[in-house]
C-alpha cells in the first residue's frame, strides 16, 4: 500500500478507530505484565503518551488492562513510549518521599537507526530509506540477534519496525531488564566496533588476536557485503566513492589501487584486487585487516549506546503508529528477515479501510467459531476485528513470541509456589 | 562499651577462625569485641597511614614494579598488617602475632569506614585506597591460598573440566592476548556469569558464550576486585545511615571528623626558626619558598590589603608556622589591612583579637596548627571573593595555567601539573610545582603540608626558614604554656564552635605527632 494514501491531518480519525477496534490489547497486556510472577509489575511500568499538538504526558501507569484501555481511547495518543518499572506507580510518583522512586528494572533495548549510517550509504540519507540501504537493517539483526543470544545468553528477543529508518530491539529475559546502568553500558560497548565521528575517518581498528564475536559478525557481513556494497551501493564505483574507501588503506597499497583503477572499472574486480592486497601485506608478523575493516565500516551494526543504558528510557512501544508515515510498529520475523520488506508494513490507514472491507467467506466463518468463545457479547467484535486486517499476522508473530516467554513464567511460578509450600 | 549493636553474635572460637583465619578478608563481619579508645585511635591512624601510602606509591610508581612491591611490603610491615602468609604460618620471633595484625586489619576497616561513609569525595577515596590494597594483597597469595580464599568466602567460580577447555581452546586463546595455548593447558578456568566481569565484557577481553565469561585464573582478581568493590560501596551507604547513631557518642565523634581531615604527620605548631624571619623578607619568601595556595593568599593580601575569615585563617597559620611571632604578625596583618579600608583602631577591635587566639593568647588559650594540605583540600571550600583553599583543587584549570604561566613555569610543567590536576592528585601537582620552581628532578619527598613545603625550600635554598626539628610533644614545651594559666574563661564572640574543635584538635594533635 503506497504511503501516499496515508495523511497524517487524518490521525484523529483514524486512532479512536485504531485503539478501539485493533489495538492488540490482551496481548499487550500478557506482554508487560510477565505472568503476573512480580507483584504490580505491570501496575508500576511508566508509558508516555504524545497527544495532538505535541502535547507529551510522563508517568502514566495503569492499574488493570481494562484501565490501559479505557485511558488509551480516551486520550487517543498519537505517540506511545514504554518506560521502566519503578518502585511506585508512575501515575503518584509525586507523592513519594525524593529519592524513594527509582526505576528497578527494564528490558534491554537497542535502537539502530538508519541515520546513523549517511557516511556510508548513497543511496538515500536523513530520514529516507529504500530496498537497497535496508540491508543494513538486515545485517544488523543477524549479527545483534545472533550475539545476544549466543555470547549472552538471551532467549527473549523481540525485534520491531520502528515506523520510519530504523528497528528496535527489545530483550525481555528477567535477567535482561534486572541489569544495571553497568551492565547495560558494557553490553553495548561489547557491542559496538564502530567508534568515531565525522573527524575520525578509520572507524574501525582491528588487532590481533581476533575476538571470535568478531569473527561471527564478519561471517555475516562477508556474506552480505558483495551483493549490497560492491554493487548496490557501488562503493568501488565512482571517483568520490572509492575515494572514501581508499582513505582507509595505507598508503603504499593505495597508490597501487589508484594506479588499477584507472585501467580496471568493474567494482567486483577492484574490490577483488584491493582485497588480494591487503591480504598479501598479512603475511608479516603483525595484523592487517584492512579489507575486514573497511566491511565493518560500511556494514556493521551502529548502536546508540545512551538508549541502551539507561534503565529509565523510554523507548516506542510495538504496535504504537508512527505520526509522519502512519505505519504501524509491527514486530519483525526473523524466520523470514531476508524478505522483510519495510514498505509493506501495514499503515494505519490500509487497517482501518480493512476493517470496513466485506468479509471473505473465510473470515466470516473463522470469526463465528472465535465468536462462540467469547463470554461477553459486547467483547466479541472488538476482541478480534485485527484478524480481518493485514495487522493480523504481526499480532499473531507477537503471541508466538509471548508464548515462548509464558513457558519460562511458569517455571517461575512452580518455583515461587515451591517455596512456599503451595503444591 | 559496645561500638557496634547493629548485629548480635556469639563469640567463640569458631567466629574467630572463620574472621582470622586467613589473612585476607572481605571484611564482611563488623568486629564485636570491646576494644579501648586508645587502641580505637591507634588501629585507625595506622590503617590511614597504610592508606596513604598505597595512594603515593600508586601514583608515583608503575603497581607491578618492584620498588612499589618492596616500598609497601616495607610499609606493612612497619605497621605490623598482614601481608603475606608466613611460610609454615609460623609465629614470628618478635612483635605482635599474624592473630594480632589480622585483628588489626579488621578493626581499622571498619573505623575508618564510620570516617570516610560521610561524603562521595571520601568515599570515593576509601574504596580506591581500599581496592589498590586488597589488590596487591590477593596477588601476592600463592595460588593456593587465593583458591582458599575464594572458597572461604562462597565464591564458587566454576571451573571448566579439561574437555571443554580444550573444545573452546581456539575461542579462549583468541579472546585475549594475554592467553596462549600453554594458559589453557595449565590453569584453571572460571566460568562466571558476565554481569561479575563487566570490566572484561566491556571491553571484549574475554570470551563470552551463553551469559558466560570464561576466565583463566590469572585474571580471577579482576572478578574478585569487582565483587570488592561492590560490597564495600554497599556497605558505606549503609554505614552513612546508622552514622548518626554512632556520631552522638561525644568519644568518637571528634576523632572520626579529624580522622577524615587527618594529616597523619607533622603538624609544625613551634618552629626552631621562630623569630628567624623578618617581615622584610616575607616577599621574597613568598617567591621562592611558598606553596601556590600561600603564595596566592599573600598576593590577594597585598593587592586588596584584606583577607576574608578563611583565607586569614589558612595563612595566618602558616605565618606562625614558618616562625613568625605574634607581634611581628599583629604588625604584618595591621600594616596591610590599614592601607585599605580599616582604620588602626577599627584593626585593633575586630582583627588583632583573632590573631592573637591563633597564638592561642586568648579564650581557651589553644595553640593552634597550621592546616595541612588534606585540611586545605578537603574543608571550607572557598566562595566568591576568598583567596584561601589549595589552587590545584579549587581554581578553574584555565585560570590554574594562567597563574602558572605568570610564575614562568615552562609549558611542559605546566601540562604535567594539569594532568596530575586531571588525576585528582593535588598535592603531587603541588610537589611538581615545587620541583619545577626549584629546578630539581624529584623533590625527595612525599607533599603533605604547607609548612612542610616552606621548609623542604628553605633548606634547598640555605634559607633561614629551614628549622631543624619540630617539637613534638607540645605537653612538654614550655613555650605553649602561659606563664600564669588563667581558668577557663568564657570564650570571644561567637567562637564556641571553634573553641570546642580547638580543644579537640589539641587533644588529638599530640596523639597524631610522630614519636
Amino acid at each position: 500500500m503506497p504511503v501516499a494514501d496515508y495523511d497524517q491531518a487524518s490521525l484523529p480519525d483514524l486512532l479512536p478507530l485504531y485503539y478501539r477496534r485493533l489495538f492488540p490489547f490482551s496481548q499487550y497486556y500478557r506482554w508487560l505484565n510477565y505472568g503476573g510472577v512480580t507483584k504490580n509489575y505491570f501496575q508500576n511500568r511508566e508509558f508516555s503518551f504524545t497527544l495532538k499538538d505535541d502535547i507529551y504526558v510522563r508517568y502514566q501507569s495503569f492499574s488493570t488492562q481494562n484501565e490501559l484501555e479505557k485511558e488509551m481511547q480516551k486520550m487517543n495518543p498519537y505517540k506511545i513510549d514504554v518506560g521502566a518499572v519503578y518502585s511506585h506507580r508512575p501515575n503518584q510518583h509525586n507523592t513519594v518521599k525524593s529519592g524513594s522512586f527509582q526505576a528497578l528494572e527494564k528490558e534491554l533495548v537497542f535502537d539502530i537507526d538508519m541515520t546513523d549510517y549517511d557516511d556510508v550509504r548513497s543511496c538515500c540519507s536523513a530520514a529516507d530509506i529504500c530496498p537497497k540501504c535496508w540491508t543494513l537493517m538486515t545485517i544488523a539483526i543477524r549479527i545483534l540477534d545472533r550475539a545476544l543470544r549466543d555470547d549472552f545468553g538471551f532467549r527473549h528477543c523481540l525485534w520491531v519496525y520502528s515506523g520510519r529508518r530504523g528497528v528496535h530491539c527489545w530483550v525481555c529475559d528477567e535477567a535482561a531488564r534486572k541489569l544495571s546502568v553497568a551492565a547495560r553500558s558494557a553490553v553495548s560497548e561489547y557491542l559496538s566496533l564502530v567508534k568515531g565521528g565525522e573527524e575520525t575517518v578509520r572507524k574501525v581498528v582491528l588487532s590481533d588476536p581476533i575476538h571470535p564475536f568478531i569473527n561471527e559478525s564478519l561471517k555475516v557481513v562477508e556474506h552480505y557485503f558483495p551483493q549490497y556494497a560492491v554493487v548496490g551501493q557501488d562503493i568501488l564505483g565512482s571517483k568520490e566513492a572509492a575515494d572514501k574507501v581508499l582513505a582507509l588503506v595505507p598508503e603504499d597499497v593505495r597508490k597501487e589501487l589508484l594506479q588499477y583503477f584507472q585501467t580496471e572499472k568493474n567494482p567486483e574486480k577492484r574490490w577483488g584486487r584491493l582485497k588480494t592486497l591487503v591480504q598479501n601485506k598479512r603475511t608479516t608478523a603483525k595484523g592487517h585487516y584492512f579489507e575486514k575493516e573497511i566491511m565493518l565500516q560500511y556494514c556493521y551494526p551502529r548502536l546508540d549506546v545512551n538508549v541502551s543504558k539507561g534503565v529509565n528510557h523510554l523507548l516506542k512501544s510495538p504496535f504504537s503508529v508512527h505520526p509522519k508515515t502512519g505505519r504501524i510498529s509491527v514486530p519483525i520475523d526473523l524466520r523470514e528477515l531476508d524478505r522483510f520488506d519495510p514498505f509493506d508494513v501495514p499503515t494505519i490507514s490500509l487497517i482501518c479501510e480493512e476493517l470496513d472491507r466485506p468479509k471473505t467467506a473465510e473470515e466470516e466463518e473463522e470469526k463465528e467459531d472465535t465468536d462462540e468463545n467469547e463470554r461477553e457479547a459486547g467483547e466479541r467484535r472488538k476482541r478480534r476485528d485485527y484478524k480481518q486486517t493485514s495487522l493480523a499476522k504481526y499480532v499473531k508473530l507477537f503471541d508466538q513470541f509471548l508464548e515462548g516467554m509464558a513457558r519460562s513464567w511458569k517455571g517461575e511460578h512452580l518455583k515461587k509456589s515451591d517455596l512456599q509450600k503451595d503444591f | 562499651m559496645q561500638f557496634f549493636s547493629r548485629r548480635k553474635k556469639l563469640i567463640g572460637n569458631s567466629q574467630t577462625e572463620q574472621l582470622y583465619g586467613h589473612c585476607l578478608q572481605f571484611y564482611g563481619q563488623p568486629p564485636i569485641e570491646n576494644i579501648s579508645l586508645s587502641e580505637f585511635e591507634t588501629f585507625a591512624v595506622e590503617r590511614l597511614k597504610l592508606l596513604k601510602t598505597v595512594e603515593n606509591l600508586g601514583v608515583s610508581y608503575v603497581r607491578t614494579s618492584e620498588q612499589y612491591t618492596k616500598k609497601l611490603d616495607a610499609e606493612f610491615s612497619n605497621l605490623n598488617f598482614p601481608y603475606k602468609i608466613e611460610a609454615d604460618d609460623r609465629k614470628p620471633q618478635t612483635g605482635p602475632s599474624e592473630f594480632e595484625k589480622r585483628r588489626k586489619d579488621h578493626i581499622s576497616h571498619f573505623i575508618l569506614r564510620l570516617a570516610y561513609c560521610q561524603t562521595e569525595d571520601l568515599r570515593r577515596w576509601f574504596i580506591q585506597q581500599e581496592i589498590d590494597l586488597f589488590r596487591y594483597r590477593f596477588k601476592h597469595l600463592h595460588p593456593k591460598n587465593q583458591s582458599e580464599f575464594l572458597h572461604r568466602n562462597n565464591l564458587h567460580y566454576h571451573t571448566i573440566s579439561v574437555e571443554e577447555k580444550n573444545n573452546l581452546m581456539d575461542k579462549l586463546i583468541n579472546s585475549r592476548f594475554a592467553v596462549s595455548g600453554t594458559t589453557v593447558d595449565y590453569q584453571d578456568f572460571y566460568k562466571v556469569p558476565f554481569q561479575d566481569a563487566l570490566d572484561l565484557v566491556r571491553t571484549r577481553k574475554v570470551y563470552l558464550k551463553g551469559g558466560y565469561v570464561y576466565i583463566p585464573h590469572q585474571d580471577i582478581v579482576t572478578i574478585v576486585l569487582n565483587d570488592f568493590r561492590t560490597r564495600l560501596s554497599k556497605a558505606l551507604a549503609l554505614t552513612a545511615r546508622s552514622l548518626p547513631a554512632v556520631q552522638s557518642d561525644e568519644r568518637l565523634q571528634p576523632l572520626l571528623n579529624h580522622l577524615s581531615h587527618a594529616y597523619v604527620g607533622q603538624d609544625y605548631s613551634i618552629q626552631k626558626s621562630i623569630g628567624k624571619i623578618s617581615l622584610e623578607q616575607i616577599d621574597p619568601l613568598s617567591a621562592k619558598s611558598y606553596p601556590l595556595c600561600m603564595r596566592q593568599l599573600h598576593r590577594g593580601l597585598r593587592d586588596s590589603h584584606h583577607l576574608r575569615h578563611g583565607g586569614r585563617m589558612q595563612y595566618g597559620l602558616f605565618l606562625k608556622g614558618i616562625g613568625l611571632t605574634l607581634d611581628q604578625a599583629l604588625q604584618f596583618w595591621r600594616s596591610e589591612f590599614v592601607k585599605g579600608k580599616v582604620d588602626a583602631d577599627k584593626f585593633d577591635k575586630a582583627y588583632a583579637y583573632s590573631i592573637r587566639h591563633m597564638f592561642g593568647k586568648e579564650g581557651k588559650r589553644t595553640d593552634y596548627t597550621p592546616y595541612s594540605c588534606m585540611k586545605v583540600i578537603l574543608s571550607n571550600p572557598p566562595s566568591q571573593g576568598d583567596q584561601h583553599g589549595c589552587p590545584f583543587r579549587h581554581s578553574d584549570p584555565e585560570l590554574l595555567k594562567q597563574k602558572l604561566q605568570s610564575y614562568k613555569v615552562s609549558p611542559s610543567g605546566i601540562s604535567q601539573i594539569l594532568e596530575l590536576v586531571k588525576g585528582m592528585h593535588y598535592q603531587l601537582a603541588c610537589q611538581k610545582y615545587f620541583e619545577l620552581t626549584h629546578s630539581i628532578e624529584d623533590s625527595g619527598f612525599s607533599l603533605n603540608h604547607p609548612n612542610q613545603y616552606f621548609m623542604e625550600s628553605q633548606k634547598l635554598l640555605g634559607g633561614p626558614g629551614a628549622g631543624v626539628k619540630v617539637e613534638v610533644k607540645r605537653e612538654d614545651n614550655p613555650a605553649t604554656k602561659p606563664p600564669n594559666p588563667s581558668p577557663h574563661q568564657t570564650p570571644g564572640p561567637g567562637n564556641l564552635p571553634q573553641e570546642v574543635e580547638a580543644e579537640i584538635t589539641e587533644d588529638l594533635d599530640s596523639f597524631f605527632q610522630d614519636a
